[in-house]
């Protein structure tokens, strides 16, 4: 941590204004040969300096430039903030010119990392900021605070805990096998503990998913065939609810058309159909394209046109919504019918051009999502898709103790229970894994 | 005269210590404070037990002596968890408390380059903080290069009885006065420790009618993977089980403020086992248990005394009366010697090496109580590992350290220097994170190709040892080339789940209803009940052995990782106060012992991961 970081600290591209982070000792003299303001260099800590970013004496832009003296920073070492006019030229000129004056280019999360190395954050918060960062509604930032404060971590400890309490029982059997008076774990008895502990890890995973929308909010893909009225129903869904169009330059989204919030969650609104008719009127929706999307996706919406008879595409999209979440919109009621709707699951008929029945799209949304039961539940969910991932290996290894039952003395079976515990461990920093750390920083971005 | 190597002390480490330095062709000297007192067993009667029993088994791959001398002093032997899978399964054995240490007091008389001298030692001498000698409390000086300390509850030893405290040993034995002190005087931290023992009950007093059996076990086993039994199956000694009673609780309740650890001594410093509590603590902590168990052991068919286990305590004499009278079968019982406590100094254990040399001076190592123990087994280990090492070193040779993942012994080690200890360290199978592999039935195969190389397994016992193995592959792979199929065969429609093809020997074993007996007719060859034994565990457990190869093999990454000696804790301001002062006195030679020791918590180990890749 001897060398000078320099990093973009806000999302390329977007806003009227884009800050430049640099940490490190050499801040404050790099910052200095590119700034006009001379006085910078003097200033005192926690000031907002005025002046001019100088290249080879241009001027690339007019900033304000914060001065931020360790250890009462965010990484406890000396930070300056450059508020830039945005865009990403600029941006990207300003930076090229700090690396070129002796900054280093921060890796991915490595201003975190240098808050969590100088003592200033631990590890759980550290992965609670990243989810903070990236919320994008008040119900996301709750929960993100949630898990800094260690909300999530005490439902595992309390697994933990039980599970402490069985182990310790079949070791105090072991190492004291001549004491009848002790308790023996039988496999049965722990065949009931199993069972409780499987369904707890269940629901923690169901609700982890709901997290995971309140997070990221729901993948909705509309699909149908052209004309149906897809991009009416986007833009009405839209219109009605003062929709943010998001920039998704780079990132893997870049199918989302737009983000929605409905009840403090956010519908991330996909329809890739609406691309091809522009480029094709008359080409028919790439079935194929529609079915990997709909894999991918949290919920379909699934239109048909009430004044048109159902198609053998649209039989096959039918035959894979099972066992997906899905509503199917029946759109241009106003038309005669000729619509066989005998077969459809539930419809709703709306007239997206009349503006009639949208509501109840959304009310679908809401009960379908258990909206209104997530917006008054205690928000502790392990948001960390590295928390599922081990929680998931949990539940194999519960599922290797339910066949070690069945053939094996319990102290072999126990070795399982005692791998279990340590992968709840993994989940609050109670195990050991190098690994674990490098990447969890790496999924941070880069900036905070 | 000089000697090579000295060993102070004559209990269990100490007859390990100087057997294996003798062994290994070094002059070494025993001194004890009284030559009858050689492998004493002052406590319980016993040798093995849960985790102990293997530990003894390694002693003797290892080619230490107790399992060889146990085995020839039985009074009843049992495999220990025989329902349960076999890493957990373990011997234990009344021996008897005269016969044992006369055996062991033979052996070590008959053992060459081993001379034996009763004494106290009063300081160990040093040049340049490395070892010269002894001085005895005589006055004389024996000079060595190097000395092993194994002195057991002897150093500031105190008994405690009631309101009374008398400096003296176990059975009234003069103490070590001074060695303690002058360890403290080179700089070593001293730990205060206690432990007790039951009261031993005249034998023809006890109506052992109220009381239920407790045989041995009806097939023959022996410590020693050397030795065949020597003992009778029908003539073993059997124990007895009783409990305590209401009015058990009630008179120690009552009397509570006059057992010396509840007030009726104040200066009480010293820390009593956890994993050993006397029945003061048993009850208080326990009030809501209407009964504790006690067993009735005899210690020697020479002599009547029963040891009455799980009732050690520090109340006055006339307590203790009533309270074993208050047992089933006890009512008449005659008091033979009554129950105490004693304390004792020991040094805090991480101020050790893995080699059990001591930090602060060369050349001294130290085994058994002396380190913070409880326990003849993990004493004997400790006296086996310090002998060898101690012999080792002299010879210019690296030390003998076992892992984790090798031996109990290595757990043993590696938890003392790495973690410390707060009271008697007492080993116990959930220690070992790694007990699949640790099992009694394996020590051989685990330990004797090292007690080849430091010398301690003679060729004869070694070709044995090869033969073994030669055997143990050959047949598994017989199991696995030999194929049966329902057709030829009538045996295999009739186990229960039927198989349609040709399947191995090897696989046919996994099955869980299947014993290896049931499959040994197919076989070509014939193979020792021993070598089938085998065979049946790795077949049988299997998935799960490899599960515990896997997780040694991710641990090995850290084990491997090796920190800079001159690594500068202070220098690493984010560590957690305790963490730094826990690393700067444990100073860990790897990750994998830095992230074992209490009190550093995974973030610190990150960031000393990361303070290692940015030395680089």
């Amino acid at each position: 941590m001897n060398d000078t970081i320099a990093a973009i600290a806000t999302a390329q591209g977007v806003g009227a204004i884009a800050i430049i982070r640099v940490s490190g000792p050499e801040a404050f003299n790099i910052v200095s040969k590119i700034f006009s303001n001379k006085k910078f260099k003097d200033a005192d800590s926690h000031t907002i300096n005025y002046g001019y970013i100088l290249d080879n004496g241009d001027k690339i832009d007019e900033v304000l430039v914060t001065k931020m003296i360790g250890p009462k920073t965010f990484t406890r070492e000396d930070v300056v903030e450059i508020n830039t006019h945005g865009g990403i030229l600029i941006t990207s000129k300003i930076l090229e010119l700090l690396l070129l004056n002796g900054c280093r280019l921060a890796e991915p999360g490595e201003f975190t990392k240098r808050a969590f190395l100088n003592g200033r954050i631990d590890l759980t918060e550290a992965e609670g900021i990243m989810d903070l960062i990236n919320s994008k509604t008040d119900k996301a930032r709750e929960m993100a605070i949630n898990q800094m404060n260690g909300d999530a971590s005490n439902m595992i400890h309390n697994l933990r805990d039980e599970l402490a309490g069985i182990i310790s029982n079949i070791e105090v059997n072991i190492d004291y096998p001549e004491y009848e008076d002790i308790e023996e774990m039988t496999l049965d008895k722990l065949s009931l503990s199993l069972k409780d502990l499987e369904d707890k890890v269940n629901r923690i995973l169901v609700r982890s998913r709901e997290g995971e929308y309140i997070k990221n909010g729901i993948k909705t893909v509309i699909i149908g065939r052209p004309n149906v009225g897809k991009s009416s129903l986007l833009n009405r869904l839209l219109g009605q609810n003062k929709a943010i169009v998001t920039d998704v330059l780079g990132t893997t989204r870049d199918t989302i058309e737009a983000t929605m919030v409905l009840d403090n969650i956010i519908l991330n609104l996909i329809d890739t159909a609406g691309i091809r008719e522009t480029e094709d009127k008359v080409e028919s929706i790439g079935v194929s394209k529609s079915l990997k999307l709909m894999d991918e996706a949290d919920l379909v919406l699934f239109m048909l046109n009430y004044g048109e008879e159902i198609t053998s595409d649209d039989k096959k999209i039918l035959e894979k919504l099972k066992g997906k979440n899905y509503i199917i919109v029946v759109n241009k009621t106003d038309l005669d019918k000729k619509l066989d709707d005998s077969i459809l699951d539930d419809p709703v008929y709306v007239s997206v051009l009349d503006n009639k029945n949208i509501d109840e799209i959304k009310d679908r949304i809401k009960e379908l999502f258990n909206l209104e039961k997530l917006e008054t539940d205690d928000l502790t969910y392990l948001t960390s898709a590295r928390s599922q991932a081990i929680l998931k290996q949990v539940l194999e290894s519960v599922k290797d103790v339910k066949n070690g039952i069945k053939n094996y003395p319990i102290d072999m079976v126990e070795i399982d229970l005692k791998n279990i515990w340590n992968l709840l461990g993994e989940i609050i920093g109670e195990s050991y894994d190098e690994e674990l750390l490098d990447q969890l920083f790496s999924r941070f971005c880069v900036g905070k | 005269m000089d000697y090579e190597i000295i060993v102070v002390g004559g209990g269990h480490a100490g007859c390990e210590a100087c057997l294996a330095a003798a062994r290994k062709g070094h002059k070494t000297l025993l001194i004890t404070g009284n030559i009858n007192n050689i492998a004493d067993m002052p406590c319980n009667p016993s040798i093995g037990g849960s985790a102990k029993g293997i530990v003894v088994r390694e002693i003797d791959a290892l080619g230490g002596e107790m399992g060889r001398n146990a085995d020839k002093s039985l009074l009843q032997i049992k495999m220990l968890n025989f329902a349960k899978g076999p890493a957990v399964q373990s011997l234990r054995a009344q021996a008897d408390k005269i016969t044992y240490p006369k055996n062991m007091l033979n052996t070590l008389k008959n053992t060459p380059n081993l001379d034996i001298k009763e004494e106290l030692v009063k300081d160990v001498l040093t040049e340049n903080n490395k070892v010269t000698g002894v001085l005895l409390e005589n006055g004389e000086i024996i000079k060595a290069q190097a000395v092993i300390l194994t002195t057991g509850t002897y150093m500031n030893a105190d008994i405690l009885v009631g309101d009374t405290r008398k400096r003296e040993g176990p059975h009234g034995e003069k103490p070590s006065n001074y060695l303690s002190d002058n360890l403290e005087k080179k700089g070593f931290v001293l730990k205060r420790l206690k432990t007790g023992t039951p009261p031993r009950i005249d034998k023809s007093s006890i109506d052992f009618s109220k009381t239920k059996l407790e045989p041995g076990d009806n097939v023959y086993h022996t410590f020693s993977f050397d030795n065949e039994p020597v003992y009778n199956i029908d003539k073993q000694v059997p124990c007895y089980l009783t409990y305590t009673t209401e009015e058990t609780h009630k008179i120690i309740l009552d009397n509570l403020t006059k057992a010396s650890m509840y007030g009726g001594l104040s200066d009480i410093k010293g820390v009593g086992p956890r994993y050993c509590p006397s029945i003061e603590d048993k009850v208080v902590r326990f009030r809501d248990k209407p009964r504790h168990q006690l067993f009735l052991e005899p210690e020697s068919i020479y002599y009547d005394d029963i040891y009455l286990q799980g009732f050690s305590n520090s109340m006055p004499h006339e307590i203790q009366e009533k309270m074993v009278h208050s047992l089933p079968g006890l009512e008449n019982a005659k008091i033979l010697k009554y129950a105490y406590s004693i304390e004792y100094d020991a040094i805090y254990p991480t101020q050790l090496k893995f080699s059990l040399e001591t930090k602060l001076i060369e050349n001294l190592f130290t085994a058994g109580q002396i380190n913070g123990t409880s326990g003849y087994e993990e004493a004997a280990c400790q006296g086996l590992i310090a002998g060898i090492n101690a012999s080792l070193k002299l010879e210019g040779k690296e030390p003998l350290i076992l892992k984790r993942s090798e031996a109990y012994i290595g757990v043993l080690i590696d938890d003392l220097i790495t973690k410390g200890i707060r009271d008697p360290y007492r080993l116990l199978t959930s220690r070992a994170e790694y007990r699949l592999l640790l099992r009694s039935d394996n020590a051989d195969l685990r330990l004797k190709d090292k007690a080849r190389e430091v010398g301690l397994l003679d060729d004869l016992s070694y070709e044995k040892f090869i033969l073994k193995k030669k055997q143990i592959s050959k047949a598994k792979e017989e199991f696995k080339e030999i194929k049966l199929t329902p057709k030829d065969n009538d045996y295999l429609s009739n186990i229960t789940t039927p198989i349609n093809e040709g399947i191995s020997l090897y696989n046919i074993l996994k099955r869980p209803e299947i014993k290896v007996s049931d499959l040994t007719c197919f076989l070509k060859n014939e193979y020792s009940s021993e070598v089938l034994n085998q065979v049946m565990i790795q077949t049988k457990y299997e998935g799960y052995i490899d599960k515990a190869l896997k997780e040694v093999k991710k641990m090995e990454h850290y084990e491997n990782k090796k920190i800079p000696e001159d690594i500068n804790y202070d220098d690493m301001h984010n560590l957690a106060s305790e963490a730094k002062q826990k690393l700067k006195e444990v100073r860990p030679l790897t990750v994998g012992q830095a992230m074992r020791i209490s009190g550093v918590n995974p973030a610190d180990i990150s960031i000393l991961l990361m303070q290692m890749k940015r030395g680089k």
